[in-house]
C-alpha cells in the first residue's frame, strides 16, 4: 500500500510503543532558545541526568534579545539573566550555541532550515509552538511544553501519539500581489482555528509544488495558528535545490545519496490515501488581512468585517468579543483602517524573500508620519544578505527602522512592543489579544508586502493597487 | 511509581471561564516568560484579562479554591509556553474540562498531570451555569470512567486513550518511562539515514 511522509517517517523514528499506548519516538533534531529550557535544564540537574544526544541538540537567542542596542549586559535584566542562563546551560552541557558571535543567530525556526539542520525524513522537536515551520523541508516538526524538553534532552525522545493526516491542496494559481502568507491566512480562514486539532497537515497542490521552500515555510510555519499538531510539503527538486550547499546539509556523494532518500524514501508515494482532503482554489484568493483576536478572523482586503449575527450561536460571543477589542463595526470595510504600527520580521516572513518585497513596495514612497515602522531580519545571516543587496537603505530612505535579528514584536518579549492601544500592522503569526506586549494593543496580521503598503498608506491599503 | 501519581479522579469546587479559543497567551502573557523558574506564576493566571475585566471568575471571591476548570472551545490554542498550565496548576487547578483543547497545551498538561477530558457544547454550558449557580458544590471529574459528576448529574467527558492511561496508571512524569527504554533509543538512531550518515 502506498505509504503518506508522515508514515515513513513515524516508523522510522518508533522506538516502542509504550505501555499507554502511545509511541516512543526518537526526535532527530532538537532545537533549544533561551525562553522556554531554563527551566527543563534545571530539571535535569535535579534528576542528575546529562544530554542524551548533544550532537543532535541546537541552540540560539532569539525571544528576549534587545533588536536595537545589543551591548551586554542587556539594558533589562531579566533578559541579561535568560542569556546568561542560556550562555551557562549550553556550557555545561556541552551544546552548541549560535550566538551574535557566530554570525548564525537568529530565529530558530529562521536559522534552522538556513544552516540546513532541519532536513526532509527527520523528526524535529523545540520548545516552540512555529516548529511546524521546519515541515517545509519534508520534516515532522513538533512544538512541545518545557517538561517535554526536558524528555528530549534526557531521553532524545518524546511520547506521543500520531497525528491523523489532512491533505490540504491549493489548486490553479495566485494572483500578482497574493502570497504565502495570504495563502496560509485564507487556509486558516477556510478550515478555522480549531479545524486542524487532531491532525498533521500536509500541504500539496499546483500552488504549493510551485512555491519556493521560503514561502513554503511561511505556509508551514503557521500550521498551529489551524489548530494542526504540524504540518508538511513533500520533498521535492525545490527542496534539494534549497540545501545543496547549506552548511549542515550533507555534501558531495553524500548529498546525491541523501537525495536519493528524501524522493524516494521520505515523500509520499502516489495513490497514498488521506484520513481526509481539503481544497482551496487558489485563484479565488485576495491579500488577507485579519479584524479580530485570533487568525481565523480574517477577510480579503476588498472585504468588509462580518458580523456576528451571521455566525453559528456558540461562536458569537467570541465575535463580539474581537470587534470590541478591536474597536471595529461590523460591515465596515477592512480597507482604510488606520495603523499607528508597520512590523515586518518574525518567523513566519523575516526571511530574505520578506524583506525584498517589502523593500520593492517601500521603494514607492515614504511611511506615513503617524506611524512607527519596524523591520527585523529573521537572522543574522538574513540581514547580511538584505544589507549586500542594499535592502536596508531603501527602507531607512523611506522611514522604516532597521534593527538587527530577533523575536521582537512578534510577542513583545523585548524592548520592541505596541503602548497602549496602538493598532499594527504586523507579518507575524499571531493576533491575539495582548500578543504584540501591550494588553490593550491590536494587530492585524497580513503579508509583508501588505504591511509595507500599511505602513506608506497610514493605514490598511491593497498593495495590488500599488503594484499595478 | 506510588500511587501519588495516579489521577484516577479529581474532587473539587468549579470555576467557569467562557468563551472559545482562549490562547496561551491571554491565560499567561509574555511578560511573565521572562523567568528563569515556574514558581510565582499562579497569581498572575489570567493577568491582563483579570484587570481589563473586574467580572472575571479568577477575580471572583466565590471561586478561590476551586480546582476544576471549565471552559469552552479549543481551550489553550496558540503558544507552546507550558507557563501556562503551570500558571493554572499553581493557582489551584487540578483538571479542566472543555469543548475542546489547543494540543500542545493538553499535552503540556499531561506532563504536569492535570487531566484535560472533552464533554459536548451542552453539558458544558449547563456545567457552567451550575457552578455559576452554586460555586460551593462539589464536582468530581472520573478519568477512569470518563465522566464528570456534579450532584447527581452524570456527564460522559472524554479524553485520548494515550494520556488517559499515563494519568489513570501514573506514568505521565514521562522521563523515567522514556529512559526504561534503553539502548533501543540509540538503536533506533543509528538505523536513520539521517544519523549513520548517507
Amino acid at each position: 500500500m502506498a505509504r503518506t511522509l508522515l508514515d515513513k517517517v513515524w516508523e522510522a523514528h518508533t522506538v516502542r510503543t509504550l505501555p499507554s499506548g502511545q509511541t516512543q519516538l526518537l526526535i532527530g533534531l532538537h532545537l533549544i532558545h533561551e525562553v522556554t529550557t531554563p527551566q527543563a535544564f534545571q530539571m535535569l540537574k535535579e534528576l542528575k541526568l546529562k544530554v542524551r544526544m548533544p550532537e543532535r541538540t541546537f541552540g540560539t537567542l532569539d525571544h528576549i534579545i534587545p533588536t536595537a542596542d545589543q551591548s551586554r549586559p542587556y539594558a533589562d535584566p531579566e533578559a541579561e539573566e535568560m542569556a546568561q542562563h542560556m550562555y551557562r546551560n549550553m556550557k555545561d552541557f556541552n551544546l552548541q550555541l549560535f550566538d551574535m558571535s557566530t554570525g548564525k543567530q537568529g530565529i530558530v525556526h529562521v536559522i534552522g532550515p538556513e544552516l540546513g539542520l532541519t532536513q526532509p525524513g527527520m523528526t524535529i522537536a523545540c520548545g516552540d509552538s512555529h516548529t511546524s515551520t521546519h515541515g517545509a523541508v519534508g520534516a515532522i516538526a513538533f512544538g512541545i511544553g518545557t517538561t517535554q524538553v526536558r524528555d528530549v534532552l534526557a531521553t532524545q525522545c518524546l511520547a506521543m501519539a500520531k497525528p491523523k493526516l489532512r491533505q490540504v491542496r491549493v489548486e490553479g494559481s495566485l494572483a500578482r500581489g497574493v502570497y504565502a502568507k495570504d495563502v496560509i491566512l485564507w487556509i486558516i480562514n477556510q478550515l478555522g482555528v480549531k479545524g486542524g486539532v487532531g491532525y498533521a497537515y500536509e500541504y500539496a497542490g499546483p500552488v504549493i509544488e510551485r512555491m519556493t521552500m521560503e514561502e513554503r515555510l511561511t505556509v508551514c510555519n503557521m500550521s498551529i495558528e489551524g489548530g494542526a499538531r504540524c504540518g508538511y510539503v513533500n520533498p521535492d527538486q525545490t527542496t534539494i535545490d534549497y540545501l545543496r550547499g547549506k552548511p549542515y546539509a550533507p555534501s558531495g556523494d553524500a548529498f546525491e545519496r541523501a537525495t536519493r532518500w528524501w524522493l524516494g524514501g521520505v515523500a509520499t508515494e502516489p495513490g497514498a490515501s488521506f484520513d481526509d482532503v481539503k481544497r482551496i482554489d487558489g485563484a479565488r484568493i485576495e491579500p488577507v488581512v485579519t479584524w479580530g483576536i485570533n487568525p481565523e478572523m480574517s477577510v480579503g482586503v476588498s472585504q468588509s468585517i462580518p458580523s456576528p449575527e451571521a455566525q453559528p450561536e456558540a461562536e458569537r460571543p467570541t465575535f463580539r468579543e474581537a470587534l470590541a477589542h478591536m474597536g471595529f463595526q461590523a460591515g465596515q470595510p477592512i480597507k482604510g483602517a488606520k495603523i499607528d504600527v508597520a512590523f515586518v520580521g518574525s518567523c513566519t516572513n523575516g526571511r530574505l524573500s520578506d524583506l525584498r518585497i517589502a523593500a520593492e513596495i517601500a521603494r514607492k514612497g515614504k511611511v506615513a508620519k503617524h506611524v512607527r515602522a519596524l523591520i527585523v531580519p529573521g537572522s543574522q545571516q538574513v540581514a547580511k544578505a538584505a544589507e549586500a543587496e542594499g535592502l536596508h537603505e531603501i527602507f531607512q530612505a523611506a522611514g522604516f527602522q532597521w534593527r538587527k535579528a530577533g523575536c521582537s514584536m512578534c510577542l513583545g518579549m523585548n524592548d520592541d512592543k505596541l503602548r497602549g492601544r496602538e493598532m499594527s500592522a504586523s507579518s507575524s503569526n499571531r493576533n491575539f489579544i495582548g500578543r504584540q506586549g501591550s494588553p490593550t494593543g491590536r494587530t492585524l496580521l497580513m503579508s509583508p508586502a501588505m504591511v509595507a503598503a500599511a505602513a506608506i498608506a497610514g493605514e490598511v491599503a491593497d498593495v495590488r493597487e500599488i503594484l499595478r | 511509581m506510588t500511587t501519588d501519581f495516579k489521577r484516577r479522579q479529581i474532587t473539587g469546587r468549579g470555576i467557569p471561564v467562557t468563551g472559545n479559543d482562549i490562547d496561551t497567551d491571554r491565560i499567561i502573557p509574555a511578560r511573565f516568560l521572562k523567568a528563569v523558574v515556574f514558581e510565582g506564576l499562579g497569581e498572575h493566571a489570567f493577568e491582563d484579562a483579570r484587570k481589563q475585566n473586574p467580572e472575571h471568575p479568577f477575580n471572583s471571591p466565590a471561586y478561590r479554591g476551586a480546582s476544576v476548570l471549565v471552559v469552552g472551545q479549543n481551550f489553550g490554542c496558540g503558544s507552546s509556553r507550558e507557563h501556562a498550565p503551570q500558571a493554572l496548576m499553581r493557582w489551584g487547578i487540578r483538571a479542566i474540562v472543555g469543548g475542546s483543547f489547543g494540543e500542545i497545551f493538553a499535552g503540556n498538561c499531561v506532563m504536569l498531570g492535570m487531566p484535560c477530558l472533552r464533554a459536548s457544547q451542552q453539558d458544558i454550558e449547563w456545567l457552567q451555569r451550575e457552578i455559576g449557580r452554586s460555586p460551593q458544590a462539589s464536582i468530581t471529574v472520573d478519568v477512569e470512567k470518563q465522566e464528570v459528576r456534579l450532584g447527581d448529574r452524570v456527564i460522559k467527558a472524554s479524553m485520548p486513550d494515550g494520556p488517559r492511561n499515563q494519568l489513570v496508571n501514573g506514568t505521565w512524569d514521562s522521563t523515567s518511562v522514556l529512559l526504561e527504554a534503553g539502548a533501543a533509543i540509540e538503536a533506533t538512531a543509528g538505523r536513520l539515514p539521517y544519523v549513520k550518515g548517507f
